[in-house]
């Protein structure tokens, strides 16, 4: 077999290992922690008769271990329980949630990641000078803010203050392509605002490593103009690092996306998983924590697999 | 030695944070949960930011508020540091197994974002400041181990580390007399950073309702309680993001200045 394909999937063997490890562990977190899970749910004035009712509607009289594997058999099928809170199917619910969430997210990326590359890009080019000081001034702030404030401040100022789009993102399936985006607009420049900025620093460190390398000098040194170094020789070389980095920050981007959708009230999973979480609906938040972790990895995985692709040294054994 | 011009105000306006926290009471000029006026009046001499959505002094709860966001940033990180470097060397210095065993259990924790696991925990705990503390100490440990580890295995194949190997020194002597001393400059380069983490994580929870409880404020309490206004043009919910984002800004200019200066000591080696 060629190696290549052997380390390609090496990687992914070890990432479904990976998946199976953290649903042990998120199933774990929620069950066996200190503490009656059935009276943290209901509270200290329960009855015993409801705790009895709670307990062995989510199976807690069971060992922890067949309790797990009955989940995760549940879970292989598609089946994710039953909501405690309304009695509904949770895989339903999700379905449309999980859609709207990729779509705003997809948008995010969309916009955010040749943004990204062209910023880091035009800071390594007037590495020192005032564009590259102004763009890390400005990523440093957006940083620095939390994704919930960066919202608010967007609110205040975009919607508010100018009345350009809407502040609460409300979709609903009449809406035609455009008035979605229009009502998306805020949401997404927020996340924008928050990965372009790891992203952008990431990818400078990226180029500016490739950057130091020997045949990056020679170029220099037979006259060949900065733009043209960048264009033929740093970039084939620094795609690889650019590509795990795009693929870290899109894994960031989807946690990221859980927070701004609770500021604007989005109907997406980030919502449904908060919400979830103050009503103590455990199936529920196990059902998206795993989701979660599954994107994570999975988007993760890729990282790994692009570079391992992307390696000359790899693909060309001797 | 000189400090530059960056470090200098990033020094001043952390030390200016950390005093109003410490000296909360005697700076605040109302009560944190006293309701003194109108709902949401804006800013006059008597209340220099105005007053918030059920009346209550703006500028005292933010007082009041960046100490329990600052106290418990602070608890966090010093947990995750002393968990995450004393783990990091115990697995650089055992090696084999051991080593083995924590990085991959550190890996599998570190493949689930924190934040998602955070609210798996979240939902089956009640939310006290100490299940706070010790969920993200713990939870942000897992990155301190990484570089502590990182760092420690470059210097368990010092001559110096081998030297007291073979004299019998015991491993604690080996971690906390050899390794720590000469592991500690990128460490606190990596706890200012840790700490910015800490402050945007509580801030964060409890914005999402599932961090500090009111009547108690921090500064992503007082986002949440606000966030109505922001509709009426009223910018109360935006003070703590000025806060959160003059804090962190000043942190890392410190954390920078503290890299550079111990990069250079070692030749300019990164």
């Amino acid at each position: 077999m060629h190696p290549i394909l052997k380390l390609v999937a090496q990687r992914v063997a070890l990432g479904i290992l990976l998946l199976f490890a953290a649903s042990i562990l998120i199933f774990a977190g929620t069950s066996i922690l200190p503490g009656d899970v059935a009276q943290q749910i209901l509270g200290q004035s329960a009855t015993p008769e409801a705790l009895e009712n709670l307990r062995r509607e989510l199976g807690l009289n069971e060992p922890p271990v067949s309790r797990y594997f009955s989940w995760l058999g549940g879970v292989l099928q598609g089946d994710l329980g039953t909501a405690l809170t309304n009695g509904r199917d949770i895989a339903e619910s999700l379905g449309s949630r999980l859609s709207n969430t990729l779509f705003l997210a997809f948008w995010a990326a969309v916009i955010s990641v040749p943004l990204a590359i062209f910023l880091g890009l035009l800071a390594v080019r007037y590495k020192d000078r005032w564009p590259d000081k102004l763009i890390s001034a400005v990523t440093l702030t957006t940083i620095s803010i939390p994704e919930f404030m960066i919202g608010y401040i967007l609110v205040y100022w975009v919607s508010i203050q100018l009345g350009w789009f809407p502040s609460v993102a409300i979709l609903n399936d009449s809406m035609s392509l455009g008035q979605k985006l229009n009502a998306i607009a805020i949401p997404v420049m927020v996340l924008t605002l928050v990965v372009l900025a790891h992203m952008m620093r990431m990818t400078r460190a990226a180029i500016l490593n490739v950057m130091q390398s020997a045949y990056i000098e020679t170029a220099e040194l037979k006259g060949m103009p900065m733009l043209k170094i960048i264009r033929k020789h740093a970039f084939p070389n620094a795609i690889a690092p650019i590509v795990n980095v795009v693929m870290i920050n899109l894994a960031y981007l989807v946690v990221g996306v859980v927070v701004v959708e609770v500021v604007f009230a989005y109907p997406g999973m980030g919502q449904y998983l908060v919400d979830h979480v103050a009503k103590r609906d455990i199936p529920v938040v196990q059902a998206c924590g795993l989701i979660f972790a599954a994107v994570y990895i999975g988007l993760n995985l890729v990282a790994d697999i692009v570079s391992i692709l992307a390696n000359p040294r790899l693909r060309h054994p001797k | 030695m000189r400090i530059p011009v960056a470090a200098l105000i990033g020094l001043f306006f952390t030390s200016l944070f950390f005093l109003m926290a410490i000296f909360a009471p005697l700076i605040a000029p109302y009560g944190m949960a006293e309701v003194v006026g109108d709902v949401w009046e804006p800013p006059s001499d008597q209340f220099m930011l105005g007053t918030d959505n059920i009346g209550r002094d703006l500028l005292s709860r933010m007082i009041y508020g960046g100490q329990t966001t600052i106290f418990i940033a602070t608890a966090a990180t010093a947990l995750s540091f002393i968990t995450g470097s004393v783990l990091g060397f115990f697995a650089a210095v055992s090696g084999g197994w051991i080593d083995q065993a924590i990085s991959r259990f550190v890996d599998l924790i570190m493949s689930i974002p924190s934040l998602i696991f955070a609210l798996v925990v979240l939902s089956v705990m009640p939310t006290t400041v100490t299940i706070l503390v010790v969920l993200m100490g713990l939870l942000d440990s897992t990155r301190v181990f990484r570089l502590a580890r990182a760092v420690a295995v470059d210097i368990t194949v010092m001559d110096y580390v081998e030297a007291a190997r073979l004299r019998g020194e015991k491993t604690a002597w080996i971690i906390f007399r050899e390794i720590l001393p000469n592991a500690l400059s990128p460490l606190v380069a990596e706890m200012g950073l840790r700490f910015i983490f800490a402050v945007l994580f509580v801030s964060t929870l409890s914005f999402l309702g599932l961090g500090v409880q009111p009547p108690q404020a921090d500064w992503g309490g007082i986002v949440k309680e606000n966030k109505e206004g922001i509709n009426y043009g009223i910018a109360a919910a935006l003070y703590p993001a000025y806060a959160i984002a003059v804090l962190c800004i000043s942190i890392n200019l410190v954390a920078d200045w503290v890299l550079n200066r111990t990069t250079s000591l070692k030749g300019g080696r990164g």
